[in-house]
């Protein structure tokens, strides 16, 4: 009886004694817990991005993530003039490839030449790391095409569950094949060329600090969302996305082509790749094939949220870094070792219980 | 020729409703099983025991667990590695407890525990589904990883933070602990595969598969028909936990031996063992098996096959291309045959049928 009121006191009154008596701690504690979610955020994106516009629970971002930053360091450490020529390589591909498909007539395609050379002439002078951002766009889209081809084509119309192992074969296959090209050694991000600074702001004497990193993520993060909202809600491609997430037979008889529409969602969830992947790299200090498991953090975050709604990645984010560092520090007490590998998963089983779409999910319709 | 079930007239149900209703199937079982008990162990050598033939069928029986939920009960879960250490740390603190108690019996007890813990992760169950399902699966996963390395009672406080059991006999022959012989580890193994490959047969064939089936393939039109979802669910749940768990118990203390809570991760066991009813087949309980074989297998191959082809491979490099092959093998089976293994043999058996006048 004691030992139960005793663990009850622990659990329950313990913790908030504590948080009393700190309480720039846990301001501390509550602003790492923001900055860890936003980097939640940034890998969910991708997924409820894919899911939206395909309806696959695309096991395979985490792997995304990590392929994206590799390849962007392999690139960067490329020669400018090897650089060049790729990105040149790489630009013709595109162009002509889009010409050829008829989704550019021949002004556009002016346009495109004259923007995309000069783009890419003047990083040369001026910034190399927007070539090797650049490339490594390019070998994202590369791999979202060749996703979209052998995966997920033939396997239109299958139920879910089955395109969701699918993407877990595709995870171990992009394992493999990453570790094969990239190698298996832990990478540096090239913070200095990407204008980022290791750093620290202090508020309170210093008591506490917060990462300049975590805030340019933080920074960067916003700037998806708000460019992804302006992207779904206002653009020709978002429209024709939306239709296609709303139900693919539809969108397919009014003129909407849905394996194209694929290729540009898995590319776009390619680019938020990469931009996770940089800012994890930039927040670890650098990025290896152990950054994968982050994938496994980021579906907490989609399931509270709710997986197609991205305002609810971003709260998700939010209440799952939150809670799971101060669960992790607080209760450290009771419950000892490394919570914050299934905080999160008991604290979104237990909203699904509540509201099985998630927080801002749409209500689930079933008709028999 | 050989295989043909015509003049096989059944003259009362209980020959309609036999296991095995066809005489070829059944010499074929019987050879099976003989050649399993009695040639298999006298042939193979130390290196097969360990590579392959305990681990197809200590797998083989996690698999089996795994198919009784996901298919078919059409209950997805990638908690598996998680039941599996409950199985494996309740053997561990029953042995320690009970140290006389027989240590068969010790195993076919664990699965309660796991069973039990099935039963709880199992409740959301009821109110959600697939991928939702999926991720409270998830949380039994990360949260047994997390006990059974951060509550020092599970493991005696032990320093090496790893479980084996002390040596045990069972009419004079060592079944656990490091003097256990290969061949022992095989008959256990085997036997416990047998014996829950039957049970498991004779449930799925039986009402309580039938309602699993019906859930499975519309939970709603089953609840309609007076189905009791919960009731049926939670079954498959328990069912399914406490063979994972068995297996749980079987992997740690036979094949591993001095077991740690790595070796029951995610990406350790629980998702080689979705795999396996992935390409073993869904729903089927030879599919388990041969599922079981092929992932199995896939290592030693790829490690083995350059060398025969005369090729060096580096053993990273190697690595990889297991990584690829297994990913590959995976994608390439649900687009060709996403009914697995299992529907490969039906197809042959189809065949065989007809053979050698197809008409």
């Amino acid at each position: 009886m004691e030992v139960l009121i005793e663990f009850i006191y622990a659990v329950l009154i313990d913790p908030f004694l504590f948080m009393y008596d700190e309480p720039l701690y846990l301001l501390q504690v509550i602003l790492e817990g923001v900055m860890a979610g936003i980097m939640y955020s940034l890998v969910a994106l991708g997924f409820a991005l894919i899911y939206k516009a395909s309806g696959v629970f695309n096991f395979a971002q985490g792997i995304f993530v990590v392929l994206a930053a590799l390849a962007l360091v392999a690139f960067e450490q490329f020669d400018p003039n090897v650089q060049l020529a790729m990105s040149v390589a790489l630009l013709a591909l595109g162009g002509g490839l889009a010409y050829y498909r008829r989704s550019l007539r021949t002004n556009a395609l002016i346009t495109y030449a004259v923007v995309g050379f000069g783009g890419v002439v003047f990083s040369y002078f001026v910034a190399p790391i927007i070539m090797s951002l650049f490339l490594a766009i390019g070998f994202m889209i590369l791999i979202a095409f060749a996703t979209e081809r052998i995966v997920l084509r033939p396997m239109v119309n299958q139920e879910q569950i089955i395109m969701f192992m699918a993407t877990i074969g595709l995870f171990f296959f992009l394992e493999g094949f990453g570790e094969t090209i990239f190698g298996g050694e832990v990478q540096a991000i090239p913070l200095e060329a990407l204008g980022m600074e290791r750093g620290f702001f202090e508020f309170f004497d210093g008591e506490v600090r917060l990462q300049q990193i975590d805030v340019t993520a933080a920074i960067v993060a916003v700037i998806m969302v708000v460019l992804l909202a302006f992207l779904f809600q206002y653009t020709t491609v978002g429209r024709a996305l939306r239709a296609v997430a709303d139900d693919h037979q539809a969108a397919l008889s009014v003129g909407i082509p849905l394996n194209g529409m694929w290729v540009i969602v898995w590319s776009v969830a390619g680019v938020v790749a990469l931009v996770a992947g940089i800012m994890w790299g930039a927040s670890a200090g650098s990025v290896s094939f152990s950054l994968v498991v982050i994938a496994l953090k980021a579906l907490p975050v989609l399931i509270l949220g709710g997986f197609t709604s991205i305002p609810g990645v971003i709260v998700g984010g939010f209440i799952i870094g939150i809670g799971e560092k101060v669960f992790e520090i607080f209760w450290d007490d009771v419950f000892p070792g490394t919570t914050e590998e299934w905080f999160a998963y008991v604290l979104a089983l237990v909203v699904l219980l509540v509201r099985p779409p998630g927080l801002f999910g749409e209500k689930i319709i079933e008709r028999v | 020729m050989l295989y043909r079930e015509a003049g096989q007239f059944k003259t009362n149900y209980a020959d309609d409703q036999a296991i095995f209703p066809i005489a070829q199937d059944r010499i074929f079982i019987a050879l099976v099983l003989l050649a399993a008990y009695l040639v298999v162990p006298f042939v193979a050598s130390e290196y097969w025991f360990e590579v392959i033939l305990l681990p197809v069928l200590v797998l083989g029986l996690a698999a089996l667990g795994l198919n009784v939920l996901t298919g078919y009960a059409g209950q997805i879960s990638l908690g598996t590695g998680g039941f599996m250490a409950v199985g494996a740390y309740s053997t561990f603190k029953m042995a320690t407890f009970f140290p006389d108690m027989n240590i068969i019996v010790i195993y076919l007890l664990s699965g309660l525990f796991a069973a039990i813990a099935g039963i709880i992760f199992g409740l959301p169950s009821l109110r959600i589904k697939g991928f939702y399902l999926a991720v409270a699966t998830l949380a039994a996963q990360f949260f047994f990883e997390w006990l059974f390395q951060s509550v020092g009672w599970f493991t005696n406080y032990s320093s090496s933070r790893t479980i084996a059991l002390s040596p045990k006999t069972l009419f004079g022959i060592d079944v656990a602990g490091p003097n256990t012989t290969p061949e022992v580890k095989y008959y256990i193994a085997l036997t416990f595969f047998v014996l829950f490959a039957f049970l498991v047969k004779n449930l799925v064939r039986g009402r309580i598969g039938r309602q699993w089936m019906a859930i499975r393939d519309f939970d709603i039109a089953a609840e309609i028909i007076g189905i009791r979802p919960m009731r049926t669910k939670l079954m498959a749940f328990a069912v399914s936990s406490y063979i994972v768990g068995v297996a749980g118990s079987l992997y740690a203390f036979i094949i591993l031996e001095n077991a740690e809570t790595e070796a029951f991760f995610l990406l350790q066991v629980s998702f080689p063992i979705l795999f396996m009813i992935i390409v073993g087949g869904l729903g089927s309980v030879l599919g388990s098996f041969l599922g079981a074989a092929f992932v199995v297998m896939i290592p030693p191959i790829v490690k083995n096959a350059p060398d025969m082809v005369g090729i060096e491979v580096p053993s990273h490099v190697a690595e990889h291309i297991q990584f690829m092959v297994f990913g590959g093998a995976i994608v390439l089976f649900l687009i060709l045959e996403p009914h697995g293994l299992a529907r490969l043999w039906t197809i042959i058996k189809e065949k065989l049928r007809l053979w050698p006048f197809p008409y």
